[in-house]
């Protein structure tokens, strides 16, 4: 094995070990919010979304590979578009049940 | 032991309690013993296992898909002719079915209708063509290909079986909780129907995968997305409708499943049940699957129109923007189904406007098409004359639609006849005519001859003339109040129409039925209608650049494009049917039997499931995710055409082509035509 592909490889664990890492610690910052309840729970629900969404981020970049350059273009529009459907989706369930039970009240 | 053995299953599962039931599950039965007769007599399981079951080509997978379709369509025609009937006698009378039978006849009806005759007949299409227009040689995941049809397939037989043992659903195709909980439908129906749903939304998300994978990856060189046949574009669209729209409608079946297996309460009345989340997720998955219904009717007249009026499709990029706004907008709209269901007025109002602005792409598109036969040279082609009818009467249900998106006018029709006239209105010509047209346009590239001209214009007079008296009355039925599934009524008004419709479902009948003599002379006649040659209509699209049938390998050399419609190009320039300099091995998939095990362990799963034999629910999980383990082990999973058959297999068809008269343009119809046409000057 030539060494161009070795130091390819080393780079590529690198990334993935790096992935790991950020993931551990994004998963136990969220944990560590719960079980100590050292913040008010307003506190404890954002560290957990703003930790999810950098978790996400982690995932799409570290292990999925979907960076900005233009030969990943294709996978970045498509998960932007998933994003959109699942914001409707999401957010019209939660808009129109809740709707409907504030009309029931 | 006895009850471990057979579950629920016993004798009383047996079709005995009416004479109907009885003779439709009979049908069944003969059906499969007449079929599995006539294989065994023509010694055909050899060439069935090795040529068809276990194949994971697309071709003959598009080919299966659709034979599904056909078989699924045939019952649930017959049934709607039976709820016709019942209800033309119905007038103050209870005619000849008893409600419980009529409500099992409405949700099998649309249950079919949807999942096992449009969803097969609309994927088998697209598998069979879409490959072939992206000049690819097969799909991204031919394995998955096969299980994707296993499973389909294993609802389809699910749904056949639940003729013969027990009583189906009747619950409607919506399957609404709570009444299709425990407590009020405590028999099998609603599970074979949850399982049959289940197995099929999962083949079909497979399906969007693959897809969607496929016209990422393998398109042609040169062939950029804006280079697309149309119909592809419409492939790309509905399969991510399938991706995002097939989950919710798993998910919310599987919790159904969940609240009669396992005593949850996710829509159930009490302890905390919200029934209105089903009806919610349902939609979620519904409207997008109208969508996914009616884009690849949208794709396959586009195609037909440009090709039968030897013009460029107008406005291409127009009918691009057109689809992907229709596809996107199809998430933002479900609501509309359910605007009775207690939300406050301006939830609805927004649903509204959403629901009216998806006229306009739709609007475009007709004008496109329009102005496409604007000035060209129309040959009436059986393809054509449905494309005709369904943009007068897709316009016709387009603007009943827009009625519908007011939520003021649908608080009067909800739950009336003009709701069951609208969206037949909207499938009729939006799906099945369009499957119908890619049915007769394709079926030569697919057997190597053309289906008979005249039986073909038979079928069409007598599918749009059925269509219009069957459903036309019941726009004013409905407008008058008449209930939609009333197995019996009351008001005298409604009986005339009735009749009218009545006459309707026979003309459909008779449609169904020319289908088979159709099939049957173009069998016999297959000499004379042979068009070899590959280009019977003067296409404009890759598929028609190759032998009819195609080889097995599609392309011997992968074509390169730069333009849309390449294949008329090439034609124009001369440039096409060129023997390629050199020839090359062409590795291909090899056949593997996962999908078959699939169908077969798929469908005693949900059959177990249902009767609740749970040593049968083990071991065929087992099987089921044994062999798709035990796949993946197989590193043997290719297989070499060699160069030298290529060779050969061309060679003989580029000198049939030579030998070809070209036709000309009058003469398409007739025997002359021996797959290629002359351009006309």
């Amino acid at each position: 094995m030539s060494a161009d592909p070795r130091r390819e490889r080393r780079q590529e664990l690198h990334g993935y070990i790096a992935g790991l890492c950020l993931a551990l610690i994004l998963s136990a910052i969220p944990f560590a919010a719960v079980m100590t309840g050292a913040l008010p729970r307003a506190g404890i629900v954002w560290t957990i979304a703003i930790a999810a969404l950098c978790q996400v981020m982690v995932h799409f970049r570290l292990f999925l590979h979907i960076d900005l350059s233009r030969s990943h273009r294709d996978d970045l529009q498509l998960i932007l578009f998933s994003l959109l459907i699942v914001v409707l989706m999401v957010g019209g369930t939660l808009w129109v049940l809740g709707n409907q039970r504030a009309m029931m009240g | 032991m006895i009850h471990f053995l057979f579950g629920e299953l016993g004798y009383n599962a047996l079709p005995f309690y009416s004479a109907i039931a009885t003779v439709a599950a009979s049908v069944v039965v003969l059906g499969a013993v007449v079929v599995v007769g006539s294989i065994t007599w023509l010694r055909g399981w050899r060439a069935l296992w090795s040529e068809w079951l276990t194949s994971v080509d697309h071709k003959r997978i598009g080919i299966m898909y659709v034979v599904v379709s056909f078989v699924m369509l045939a019952r649930a025609v017959i049934e709607a002719c039976v709820m016709r009937s019942q209800q033309a006698v119905a007038y103050d009378s209870p005619g000849f079915i008893p409600p419980e039978h009529f409500a099992q006849l409405f949700t099998t009806h649309g249950t079919i209708m949807i999942f096992f005759m449009a969803m097969p007949f609309l994927i088998g299409i697209y598998n069979f063509a879409m490959p072939l227009q992206l000049g690819a040689r097969d799909v991204s995941f031919p394995v998955m290909n096969s299980i994707s049809l296993g499973l389909t397939s294993a609802g389809a037989v699910l749904m056949m079986i639940s003729l013969c043992l027990g009583k189906f659903s009747t619950g409607g195709w919506t399957g609404y909780p709570p009444y299709t909980e425990l407590s009020f439908s405590p028999g099998v129906g609603v599970d074979y129907w949850i399982w049959a749903l289940t197995l099929s939304s999962l083949g079909n998300t497979m399906t969007g995968i693959n897809f969607a994978v496929t016209i990422y990856k393998k398109r042609a060189p040169g062939m950029t997305l804006f280079r697309m046949p149309l119909f592809c574009w419409t492939a790309l669209c509905i399969s991510i409708l399938m991706i995002f729209a097939m989950p919710p409608l798993t998910v919310a079946t599987l919790m159904l499943a969940m609240d009669r297996y396992l005593d949850m309460h996710f829509f159930t009345n009490a302890l905390g049940g919200n029934m209105m989340n089903y009806v919610n997720m349902f939609w979620l998955f519904g409207h997008p699957e109208v969508y996914i219904l009616i884009l690849p009717a949208f794709g396959v007249y586009s195609e037909t129109i440009a090709t039968f009026s030897n013009k460029r499709l107008y406005g291409y990029t127009s009918l691009v923007w057109a689809t992907v706004s229709i596809a996107v907008l199809s998430f933002t709209v479900w609501l509309h189904h359910f605007f009775t269901m207690g939300q406050d007025g301006s939830v609805n109002a927004v649903f509204g406007i959403a629901t009216m602005l998806i006229a306009i792409p739709t609007g475009v598109k007709v004008y496109d098409w329009l102005l496409t036969m604007f000035r060209g040279r129309i040959r009436l082609s059986v393809p054509m004359l449905y494309a005709s009818a369904f943009m007068i009467l897709f316009v016709v249900g387009g603007a009943t639609g827009v009625m519908l998106a007011n939520p003021g006018f649908d608080y009067q029709v909800h739950n009336t006849l003009f709701l069951v006239a609208h969206f037949h209105n909207m499938l009729i010509p939006g799906l099945l005519f369009g499957m119908l047209s890619a049915y007769h346009y394709w079926f030569p590239k697919a057997f190597g001859f053309r289906l008979n001209e005249v039986w073909g214009r038979i079928i069409f007079a007598c599918w749009t003339g059925g269509f219009l008296l069957a459903f036309m009355p019941l726009y004013i039925v409905g407008a008058l109040g008449m209930p939609r599934r009333s197995q019996e009524f009351f008001e005298a008004v409604y009986q005339p129409y009735m009749y009218v419709a009545l006459a309707g479902a026979a003309l459909v009948f008779c449609a169904l039925a020319s289908m088979a003599i159709q099939l049957w002379t173009s069998i016999r006649n297959r000499d004379s209608l042979r068009v070899f040659a590959g280009d019977p209509w003067n296409g404009r699209t890759l598929e028609w650049s190759i032998a009819a049938p195609p080889p097995e390998y599609n392309f011997a050399r992968i074509p390169k494009v730069d333009s849309v419609d390449a294949f008329y190009q090439a034609k124009q320039q001369r440039t096409a049917w060129r023997a390629p300099d050199e020839y090359f091995d062409i590795p291909l998939p090899a056949n593997s039997p996962v999908g078959f095990l699939c169908c077969v362990s798929g469908g005693a799963f949900g059959f177990a499931l249902t009767w609740h034999i749970w040593w049968a629910v083990v071991v065929s999980a087992l099987v089921f995710f044994g062999s798709i383990v035990l796949r993946s082990f197989n590193r043997d999973t290719m297989r070499i055409v060699p160069s030298g058959e290529v060779q050969e297999t061309e060679e003989n068809w580029l000198l049939a082509l030579s030998e070809t008269p070209p036709v000309a343009n009058e003469a398409m119809f007739t025997t002359a035509n021996r797959g290629l046409v002359r351009e006309p000057v």
